[in-house]
């Protein structure tokens, strides 16, 4: 129940934000927005030493039953571990930015748009059902695009926005095509009962389609080649939201959708080679572009990529585990992939919040975050050299910190996989390590740069916009709680281990014992493969780093970083013109034409339906009688809507017009409908009322100027939908394919408890219809009132840029 | 629009209030006879609209001093809330509930949920056609 509500808080939060922020002072919000975080991360701390004794919470709260569509809430080792990333470094990057943000901007649309992420990405992770899954992943992408494009005035902002919703919202829809071929395939949208069904899955013919839709969403998520494209882009983000989504929890998410499928798709060679073979790519290509990039955002969004392919890379090859059976000798080596891509995931998330951090710290005091133009800043900012200096080295994967303990693991488990024999697996032992061992060097001479570029070399002021001087210490508490962290778990990375990553990893392996497969995390392990490896990252990068000046230049023959952007250009914009095109060719502005369109498809669907479906026979002898008034109240209908078609003015026409909708209302009446009999009435003098007031701004009516043959078009579409409504008309009277659902309504005071049964409908049996008929009524009326007030505006200033 | 017309003025005050009186009727009886919060919201809207039709919109406001537009958002905002509120109870979303009471004035009286949804739609009815027509006319008196 509390974890229902946890996911809930965020989503309560930002709505009311914008009810309160006229209330408050601007500086303020923020620190009311912190609290949501702690308050989850207190709450979610709670858990810990239960779920660290394997318990796990299930609720389910019943959604659309009907249609399996849940919402269950499940909190196990792996939802632990991004729980408390999201709502931990969420604290962090809220009381970081508190003081990143001057309160001119606009801070309650900031923050909404931040606690709209935050139940997001909760959702996603605590998510049991496949669907809520979906509609949560896509909302973190939504939330994203809105928070790219904080600062919208900037062209850049926009177009990086607009890059990662276009990349991650195609990922998610192919995800969501996986997800509906597991339904077909299990008839459940239920994570856990999916596991529960493996062998049927893992035989059925659609299992290699559903886990490459699954894997695109994953990939296109956590920016894995080549979809990488967007997170360079997305960094026109202000960088807290950097710090948060695009390094730290929203691109994770990709990768907790591998963790989480691990165990359905974790024994097929696909997915091994796939999720391997991509996070390799992703890891080398992402450190060996970061080396050259000058700003230094970017830099850090590179080494996202890559840092991502790492542990992406370690999920692959941790599914080998699942291939054969449980074996104690064997299957702890592959385990420890998977370990250590839970490990890494946390020590990533550390040391590059810290260090994405750092980057705002200089960029807000010195003005610039260019390497070309920083240098020597270290007499200035001491206490910013400190968590850069902590948060590379970790990166970099030097002791004491953090990020040397996975990186051992990570070659543990590259080099370890020549003992195998599944797979061919022979043949890649060789690469597989020294693609590793490569990305690892161009790591560490990346790393090195941040620092030394930074903070050493000579002092430029003259190309500093600001006089360079330390952060106020409220910006330096997050980065520097980050930086404790990134040291703490070097000391004690048993504990967590122990609490934290033994749970997660019983989630990621369910059918393997997972006391005999955690491994205990040592800093050494005697002069073996890996510490040699660590030694010779150290001795080459420090090597590559000072003659870097002179093999550089081969990044100018290799750009297809540009290709790729560029093909997603020619995409987008040949799509964009494309179907500029068809809309241009059918969208003419003329009414008449629309309505064409509509009746057309109308009597093609309907009335094909009606003919291949057979049913047009009706059979008047169970019909009643028809009066004479009803025959009068038809003729005056007929007569007005046949006036109508000659009338000369448009007050004649609103007066007929008026004639046939009465009319109407009188046979609601006379056949006992006096709820719709009332609604037509109002309408009908409301709408009546609407002409009046809107009269002098229509032109007068010009006759009709159309070839005789586009009349008789028209004349026979016209007729023909007439008769086809008519015909439908008698024949649904007849029609029996369908179970009559009118005991609902006979029964309306017992299961909804009104006895007016239209109302029954209207507000029960179909309340979410009538809910979100609500919404768009709401939203139709705003746009009236925005097109009309709004035009003005907009006409005086001219200031729309392109 | 500037129409100084003192029969229709006199009418519609009368008008008005038997308008609004059936409007709150319809809403109420919707329950278990014909009615509703569709219909009740138009009424009501109509009542509205008919004020502005006699008077000019600077006297309504004064009557009146609404925002119409935030009384759809109220509308939508509860109609939408009954069916998270359900959530909260532990209830599929949506659901209605209805129970007997007994109130002080009132007696024994029958509450439901359900009448919380019609409002909303009630309000935003009202506070969508008010909004629209008062934009269309409003727009008339700049030019």
């Amino acid at each position: 129940m509390i974890i229902k509500l946890a996911v809930l808080l965020p989503f309560l939060a930002a709505a009311f934000i914008p009810l309160v922020h006229k209330q408050i002072r601007r500086e303020h919000i923020g620190w009311f927005v912190l609290a949501v975080p702690l308050i989850l991360f207190a709450i979610l701390s709670s858990y810990i030493p239960q779920i660290a004794n394997g318990k796990t919470f299930i609720h389910t709260l019943e959604w659309i039953p009907s249609l399996g569509i849940n919402f269950t809430t499940y909190l196990d080792g792996l939802t632990m571990i991004f729980g408390l990333l999201i709502t931990g470094v969420g604290s962090l990057v809220i009381l970081y930015s508190n003081f990143y943000l001057s309160a001119k901007e606009s801070l309650h649309h900031f923050y909404c748009y931040l606690l709209l992420f935050m139940g997001a990405m909760l959702g996603v992770v605590f998510s049991d059902n496949l669907l809520i899954l979906y509609t949560f992943w896509e909302l973190t992408s939504v939330s994203s695009f809105l928070l790219i494009a904080f600062w919208h005035h900037r062209k850049a902002s926009r177009a990086g926005a607009r890059k990662a919703m276009v990349i991650t919202v195609s990922g998610g829809v192919a995800m969501l095509v996986g997800f509906l071929m597991l339904y077909a395939m299990a008839g459940t949208f239920s994570i856990r009962e999916l596991i529960a069904q493996l062998n049927t899955i893992q035989q059925h013919h659609l299992f290699i389609p559903a886990l490459i839709c699954v894997l695109l969403g994953a990939f296109t998520k956590s920016a894995q080649f080549p979809f990488h494209i967007w997170l360079p882009d997305a960094m026109e983000a202000p960088t807290p939201v950097s710090a948060y989504l695009h390094s730290a929890t929203m691109v994770k998410a990709g990768i907790y959708l591998v963790a989480r499928m691990t165990p359905i798709f974790g024994g097929a060679e696909t997915w091994f080679w796939l999720v391997t073979i991509v996070g390799l790519t992703t890891l080398f290509w992402g450190s060996f572009n970061a080396v050259r990039q000058n700003d230094l955002k970017a830099l850090l969004a590179y080494s996202t990529i890559s840092q991502l392919g790492l542990i992406m890379s370690l999920f692959g090859m941790g599914s080998l585990a699942l291939a054969f059976d449980f074996d104690v000798e064997m299957t702890p080596i592959f385990t420890l992939a998977g370990f250590a891509a839970l490990f890494h995931l946390i020590n990533h998330s550390t040391f590059k919040g810290a260090l994405f951090m750092m980057v705002g710290i200089v960029d807000h005091e010195v003005g610039t975050r260019d390497l070309r133009r920083l240098g020597g800043l270290l007499p200035f900012m001491p206490l910013t050299f400190g968590i850069a200096l902590i948060g590379a080295f970790s990166m970099a994967g030097l002791p004491p910190f953090n990020g040397f303990l996975s990186k051992e693991m990570f070659f543990t488990a590259v080099t370890s996989l020549r003992e195998f024999e599944v797979f061919s697996l022979r043949s890649a032992v060789l690469w597989i390590p020294i693609i590793a061992w490569l990305a690892s060097v161009f790591t560490f001479v990346y790393s090195m740069i941040i620092i030394f570029k930074t903070f050493f070399g000579t002092h430029h002021p003259e190309r500093l916009d600001k006089e360079p001087h330390e952060a106020p210490f409220g910006m330096l508490i997050s980065p520097f709680l980050l930086c404790a962290f990134v040291v703490l778990i070097f000391l004690f990375p048993n504990v967590l281990g122990h609490y934290i990553l033994q749970p997660a990893l019983a989630s990621v392996y369910p059918t393997l014992p997972v006391t005999n497969i955690t491994p205990h995390i040592a800093w050494w392990h005697g002069f073996n493969t890996e510490l040699l490896m660590t030694i010779g990252v150290v001795v080459v990068g420090i090597m590559l780093y000072k003659t870097k000046r002179y093999w550089s230049y081969i990044y100018t023959f290799l750009q297809p970083r540009h290709s790729f952007n560029a093909l997603y250009e020619w995409v987008v914009t040949s799509i964009e013109d494309g179907s500029q095109r068809i809309t241009n060719k059918y969208m003419n502005g003329y009414l008449v034409h629309y309505f064409v369109y509509i009746y057309i498809i109308f009597i093609a669907i309907i009335g094909g339906y009606f003919v291949v479906a057979d049913v047009f026979h009706f059979d008047p002898s169970n019909d009643s009688t028809i009066e004479t008034f009803e025959l009068m109240i038809v003729c005056i209908v007929a007569f007005a809507a046949v006036a109508l078609l000659f009338s000369k003015s448009r007050l004649t026409s609103v007066l007929l017009n008026g004639v046939v909708g009465y009319g109407v209302a009188f046979f609601f009446i006379v056949f006992r409908a006096p709820d719709l009999a009332l609604t037509q009435l109002v309408v009908e003098s409301v709408t009546t009322a609407l002409f009046l007031v809107s009269f002098k701004y229509l032109p007068d009516i010009k006759p009709e100027i159309a070839s005789v043959a586009t009349k008789w078009r028209n004349a026979i579409i016209a007729i023909a939908v007439g008769s086809l409504v008519t015909i439908i008309g008698l024949t649904v009277v007849n029609y029996n394919k369908f179970e009559p659902i009118s005991v609902y309504f006979e029964d309306s005071y017992e299961l909804a408890g009104g006895k007016n049964i239209v109302n029954a409908i209207l507000g029960d049996f179909r309340a979410f219809d009538t809910m979100l008929e609500v919404v768009v009524l709401f939203i139709a009326g705003l746009g009236v009132y925005a097109l009309i007030k709004l035009r003005h505006r907009k006409e005086a200033s001219d200031v729309e840029n392109k | 629009m500037k129409i100084n017309d003192v029969i229709l003025r006199t009418v519609v005050k009368g008008v008005v209030f038997i308008i609004l009186t059936l409007g709150m009727y319809l809403f109420f009886a919707g329950h278990n006879a014909p009615g509703g919060g569709f219909i009740g919201g138009l009424v009501l809207a109509s009542a509205v609209v008919l004020l502005y039709l006699a008077y000019d919109i600077e006297t309504v406001q004064k009557t009146m001093p609404f925002d119409f537009k935030k009384v759809a958002a109220i509308g939508v905002l509860l109609a939408t809330g009954t069916a998270v509120g359900s959530v909260v109870f532990d209830v599929p979303f949506l659901t209605q509930t209805d129970g007997y009471f007994t109130l002080p004035l009132l007696g024994e009286t029958h509450l439901t949920t359900v009448t919380i949804f019609e409002a909303g739609v009630a309000l935003t009815v009202v506070g969508v056609v008010v909004t629209i027509i008062l934009s269309i006319s409003e727009e008339g008196e700049e030019e």
